[in-house]
């Protein structure tokens, strides 16, 4: 629990602070409607008095979700409490007891601002008003857009059938338009500033009947509406989001050379293209569209090579749009389709040179962040670039068929060959996990076990078969570099994180000065 | 978009919309609004919409995630047999159910999200979709002793060892038929 804390401590401060901030002005616009003297009649005529109950930037997909939840929380709140206010001015229109409600409800419409009850006549249903006025007609439809777009974005549809999520999502366009036009009718009424200067709700309230003598001092009320608030709140992040929009478009007109198609095995395409002005870190990702397959469709892709060459990405088919774009690629005869690249954004496998020891865990196609930083390593050496504070990588690359491993094998025995020759060979300590194994496999790893090189893949370490222990792996890095920070960054499924961040929180030692894990994830 | 199968997300909305059906109808009966009643019902629909959208059916292409608990309610859905197999007839049960509770201001919204449900199911309907169970997979139980062809072909007690010839490799499922001699013909399995 105490390592969880150290990892996540800004998450969590940000969090409590945003919750409380959303608490705070729930609370300070409860209070306002509740106890300001503004809206005195119109707590009187919905009858509250009578009543006692009177409610990262890496993390951006995680908070992106957490406001929608928050959206969703609040919106049922709003049309709950919106439903009670309706229901209770039409029964204050109907009551015929002379109360102060009634009195209040017959307040006659012609004049524009004397009247507090919407609702015109008795035979009036709510139904009618809710959709003949301004915010109970935008209410209704972008309520209907909200729950289309929280449906469609289920994990399940999400991840099944991408595109239903998508194009359903971008009805927020609805929504948020709707929402800046819901409060432009000022349904929300209250007494003027000048009105309570003639007629005080604490002095005249009690002789509502003597409002229309002329030599009362008490001069019957008027009223005015809420101005619309919401555009405040949209405005900035609109203007953010156009302005992303827009530089969106404006990288993407420029032109992306693609200088090489390689097809692997396992389904998995490699482009290498060029750019102008395109510059990257290492661990970077850049969205891919491809306009001849969709236009309006854009993915992520981790770049898989080092800064010091020409991008490229390698692509898995996953889906609709993957198995697309490889099977036009695999046209040799046709010309090769344009493509658009918007980037490079950012990930946690930047920091990987931040840490003295570093612990890469790729799954399948998530090897594709440590293929760029073990690529910029190789060029680092290559340039007797010493500089570099990270003094020793653990890698593990867990696959489950026996094709994956050619993605990235040349990469490997390369970097194998460049650190025997610096005589560095204690750097680099990478496993191969085969998971999609059979006795064919372990048969013909039996029969060349006394072979140097491992048969399936060419390289000194032999491949290991099965899924790896962690346990084990953690305590022989943790006994090795006892007095240590050391980062563990995994590119892979959930099942996965869970296990690795239990062993962080198990081999961290409690003492801060000997050996800590981070651990760090990033996935799509 | 051809892969797509629309009665799952219909299903999504569906169980959304039985939600709000039942939170729309008890914020109508416990407030007591004129024609509270229909938010009675609404909470009565609202229930039967979703106890039958809860199962999930089974993809077509791929695996399908099971909802937490769902395969009491699959055994019962199941019963039904065509009534819930068929998308046209769930598409018009559920715009039957909506109709009522459009009358009620609490429950519109309810009516609404359903009507739209309907009208996926009816898409997916259309495109000769239908509802299947997700049956869970009957445990392979290995069979005791199925994997034993032949007695051991030369349990002991066994002559002494310089009577015996040593078997030369080891057994990594690449047997070579031995320089032993069996007095019964022995099958090797070859994986």
């Amino acid at each position: 629990m105490g390592n969880w804390v150290v990892n996540h401590w800004f998450s969590v401060l940000f969090l409590v602070a945003w919750l409380g901030l959303n608490v705070f002005l729930f609370v300070h616009a409860f209070l306002s409607f509740e106890k300001a003297t503004k809206y005195y009649y119109t707590r009187q005529i919905l009858g509250f008095y009578r009543s006692t109950l009177r409610k990262q930037l890496d993390h951006n997909l995680a908070f992106h979700k957490l406001v929608g939840y928050m959206i969703c929380l609040h919106t049922a709140i709003h049309i709950i409490a919106h439903l009670f206010n309706l229901e209770r001015y039409s029964r204050s229109r109907q009551a015929t007891d002379g109360s102060l409600a009634s009195i209040l409800s017959n307040l006659p419409h012609q004049e524009n601002y004397s009247w507090l009850n919407p609702i015109q006549s008795p035979n009036t249903t709510v139904v009618y008003v809710t959709f003949t006025s301004i915010a109970g007609l935008t209410g209704v439809i972008i309520t209907v857009a909200l729950v289309l777009m929280v449906t469609s974005a289920m994990e399940f549809i999400r991840r099944s059938y991408f595109e239903v999520f998508w194009y359903t999502h971008h009805i927020f366009i609805i929504y948020f338009i709707g929402l800046g036009i819901h409060g432009l009718g000022g349904i929300v009424w209250g007494q003027t500033e000048e009105s309570m200067a003639e007629n005080h709700p604490h002095k005249c309230a009690e002789f509502f009947d003597k409002w229309d003598d002329p030599a009362s001092y008490c001069k019957p009320p008027q009223f005015e509406g809420l101005p619309a608030e919401s555009w405040k709140w949209i405005l900035a992040p609109g203007i953010l989001y156009i302005f992303e929009r827009i530089l969106r478009f404006y990288r993407s007109q420029q032109k992306v050379v693609i200088t090489k198609v390689v097809m692997h095995p396992s389904k998995v395409l490699e482009l290498q293209m060029h750019k102008h002005g395109f510059s990257m870190e290492v661990g970077q990702y850049i969205f891919v569209n491809c306009p001849s397959i969709s236009s309006l469709e854009r993915h992520p892709f981790t770049l898989t090579s080092a800064p010091e060459e020409d991008f490229s990405i390698h692509i898995r088919a996953v889906g609709d749009w993957t198995e697309n774009l490889i099977r036009t690629f695999e046209q040799q005869y046709s010309p090769v389709p344009r493509i658009q690249v918007d980037g490079p954004f950012g990930t946690v496998s930047e920091d990987v040179f931040q840490y003295e020891v570093a612990v890469l865990v790729g799954a399948g196609i998530g090897v594709t962040p440590f293929a760029s930083i073990l690529k910029s390593i190789w060029y680092k050496f290559q340039h007797t670039d010493h500089n570099l504070k990270t003094q020793k990588i653990y890698f593990y690359w867990i696959c489950r068929e026996m094709g994956a491993f050619a993605w990235f094998n040349d990469l490997l025995a390369s970097l194998e060959q460049e650190m025997e020759e610096l005589g560095k060979v204690g750097f680099l300590n990478y496993r191969l996990f085969l998971t999609g194994w059979d006795s064919n496999f372990a048969g013909h790893a039996a029969l060349n076990f006394d072979k140097a090189n491992d048969i399936l893949t060419g390289l000194k370490q032999k491949t290991f078969f099965g899924r790896p222990m962690w346990d084990n792996e953690f305590s022989t890095i943790a006994t090795a570099h006892p007095k240590l920070a050391v980062g563990v960054f995994l590119c892979g499924p959930q099942t996965l994180a869970k296990s690795l961040s239990k062993c962080c929180h198990q081999y961290s030692s409690l003492d801060p000065r000997k050996v800590q894990f981070y651990f760090n994830k990033e996935n799509f | 978009m051809g892969q797509i199968e629309w009665a799952m997300w219909a299903n999504e909305q569906a169980l959304a919309s039985g939600l709000i059906l039942i939170t729309g109808g008890i914020v109508a009966t416990a407030g007591q609004f004129t024609q509270w009643y229909l938010g009675a019902y609404s909470i009565a629909a609202g229930v039967l919409v979703c106890l039958l959208e809860y199962p999930r059916g089974k993809r077509s292409k791929g695996s399908t995630m099971e909802r937490c608990g769902q395969k009491y309610l699959t055994r019962v859905v199941k019963l039904f047999g065509p009534l819930t197999r068929n998308y046209y007839i769930r598409a018009f049960l559920h715009l039957g159910l909506a109709v009522p509770a459009g009358f009620l201001l609490a429950t519109i919204l309810g009516t609404a999200c359903l009507a739209i449900a309907s009208g996926i199911y009816l898409l997916a309907a259309i495109r000769g979709e239908q509802w299947s169970p997700i049956e869970p997979k009957p445990k392979e139980r290995p069979q005791i002793g199925g994997t034993i062809k032949q007695p051991p072909s030369n349990p002991p007690p066994r002559p002494p060892a310089e009577a015996r010839k040593k078997p030369s490799e080891e057994a990594a499922g690449v047997p070579t038929g031995g320089p032993q001699e069996n007095p019964m013909p022995v099958n090797d399995e070859v994986v």
